[in-house]
């Protein structure tokens, strides 16, 4: 077990190293964050605070789900494929699996956080229940992560990758995004917390029907 | 002769229900009116694509398990059959919403649910396209398959019920069974639901009879 857990922590290690050394693509998710927010914000022309809630709140998540199928999507196609081949010799596909939703999920709590940051920076941030918000990005970067990991190893098999991971992708996130659209919504006009019981445990469930089901169908996807 | 009792079923049935449906007695109620006979039509179709739907994410399981290529034919049929069950479903209910709500796609949870699901399925036929190597198609279509079933349950039995829809059972309607479902229409009903699934069923099998014979062929053309 603690052996597992090891190279779990060496596998998360070497994305890191890897990310690290090609901070282009880093930065470059970065930028794209920073630059799909600005340019939606030059498009409505507005000024702080003048988009209704519900268009504020629509859009930066909007924002949040291209950004998450971008960055996710690198995830698997970075790598040559003879490097995976090294990989599988020396750990188990449950191992890679959790070390790359990890990895993701830190990804995307970096990018939504930064996302969130320069949005309510430009356009202004009427959020009333920021606890909350926070809470509902942290479900919403564990959830995309876990969700498009799996997604992004299926489309990496295939050619013509780039689109298919958009086509795979946005039906299997709906569900996890409507929720998070009404959590947000939620703590944007600061009801009380009891109104989004209801949703945080739907979230929190779809959330560990994807983990398993990633952990459990993983192992089947990397041997072809 | 002993196996093909159940398609016999199947067509005594649908008959059974067409004739049943469109003649027996059913409740006055208001707006609904004659519309309520689609309920033995339309919400069978749902109920049997669901079935249908279970049925391959099964199927692609067990490919998952054993490996063989049949059982990915037979995940791939009905995945086939379910669609062509739910877009029925939704000319159906298109039909009824027209004269019960006023327009034939009303922005309703249930409706938009079901079109996301649609397009899960989609995706996974355009997956299937996108690769040459048999296995390798087969198996990576069945990890998706899998995956998408484990979406599509709460996007239709979750999502839908945590909103107000038009629909009964939904966002505090009463379900059918307190309001629109008299005691004679109840029998009908679930008659039907069986009736539409062993039809699916039946349609799946001929198809998949299909696909083994025309893989027979294909081998024996190879040599």
């Amino acid at each position: 077990m603690t052996q597992s857990v090891r190279q779990i922590c060496a596998l998360m290690r070497k994305e890191f190293v890897l990310e690290w050394r090609q901070r282009y693509a880093l930065n470059g998710m970065l930028l794209y964050i920073v630059g799909a927010v600005f340019v939606c914000y030059l498009s409505f022309n507005a000024r702080r605070g003048q988009l209704t809630p519900i268009v504020w709140n629509t859009l930066f998540w909007i924002i949040l789900l291209f950004t998450a199928i971008n960055a996710v999507a690198k995830s698997f196609v970075q790598e040559r494929a003879g490097r995976f081949l090294y990989y599988y010799t020396v750990a188990s596909p449950l191992q890679i699996i959790v070390s790359k939703i990890i990895y993701n999920t830190v990804l995307m709590l970096v990018l939504s956080g930064l996302g969130f940051a320069t949005y309510a920076f430009v356009l202004g941030n009427p959020v009333q229940d920021i606890a909350l918000y926070i809470g509902s990005l942290v479900l919403g970067s564990v959830g995309f992560a876990a969700s498009l990991t799996l997604i992004a190893g299926i489309a990496a098999k295939a050619e013509n990758s780039a689109t298919l991971m958009a086509v795979l992708s946005f039906p299997v996130v709906l569900p996890l995004l409507l929720m998070l659209l009404r959590v947000s919504k939620n703590a944007l006009d600061g009801l009380d917390r009891s109104v989004s019981v209801d949703e945080i445990v739907t979230i929190v469930a779809i959330d560990a029907i994807v983990l398993v089901l990633s952990g459990l169908l993983f192992p089947f996807l990397w041997r072809s | 002769m002993k196996k093909n009792w159940w398609k016999a079923l199947a067509v005594l049935i649908i008959f059974f229900v067409i004739v049943a449906g469109l003649v027996g007695p059913t409740p006055r109620l208001p707006i609904l009116n004659e519309s309520i006979r689609n309920v033995y039509f339309h919400v069978p179709l749902w109920f049997s694509m669901i079935v249908l739907l279970l049925t391959s994410a099964i199927y692609s399981g067990k490919y998952l398990r054993s490996g063989k290529t049949d059982h990915d034919r037979i995940a791939v049929e009905f995945t086939n059959t379910a669609l062509v069950f739910g877009i029925l479903g939704c000319l159906t209910g298109s039909v009824w919403a027209n004269f019960t709500w006023g327009e034939p796609w009303p922005n309703d949870p249930k409706l938009n649910s079901v079109a996301v699901g649609m397009l899960l399925y989609f995706a996974y036929s355009i997956l299937r396209g996108s690769f040459d190597d048999e296995q390798r198609r087969a198996r990576i279509s069945a990890v998706y398959n899998i995956f998408a079933f484990a979406v599509f349950v709460p996007l239709i039995f979750i999502v839908p019920r945590l909103t107000d829809s038009l629909h009964p059972g939904n966002g505090g309607n009463p379900a059918f069974g307190q309001y629109n479902m008299s005691s004679q229409m109840r029998p009908i009903f679930y008659i039907g639901v069986i009736g539409f699934t062993l039809l699916g069923v039946w349609i799946t099998e001929l198809r998949i009879r299909m696909r083994r014979i025309q893989a027979v062929l294909e081998d024996q053309e190879a040599i």
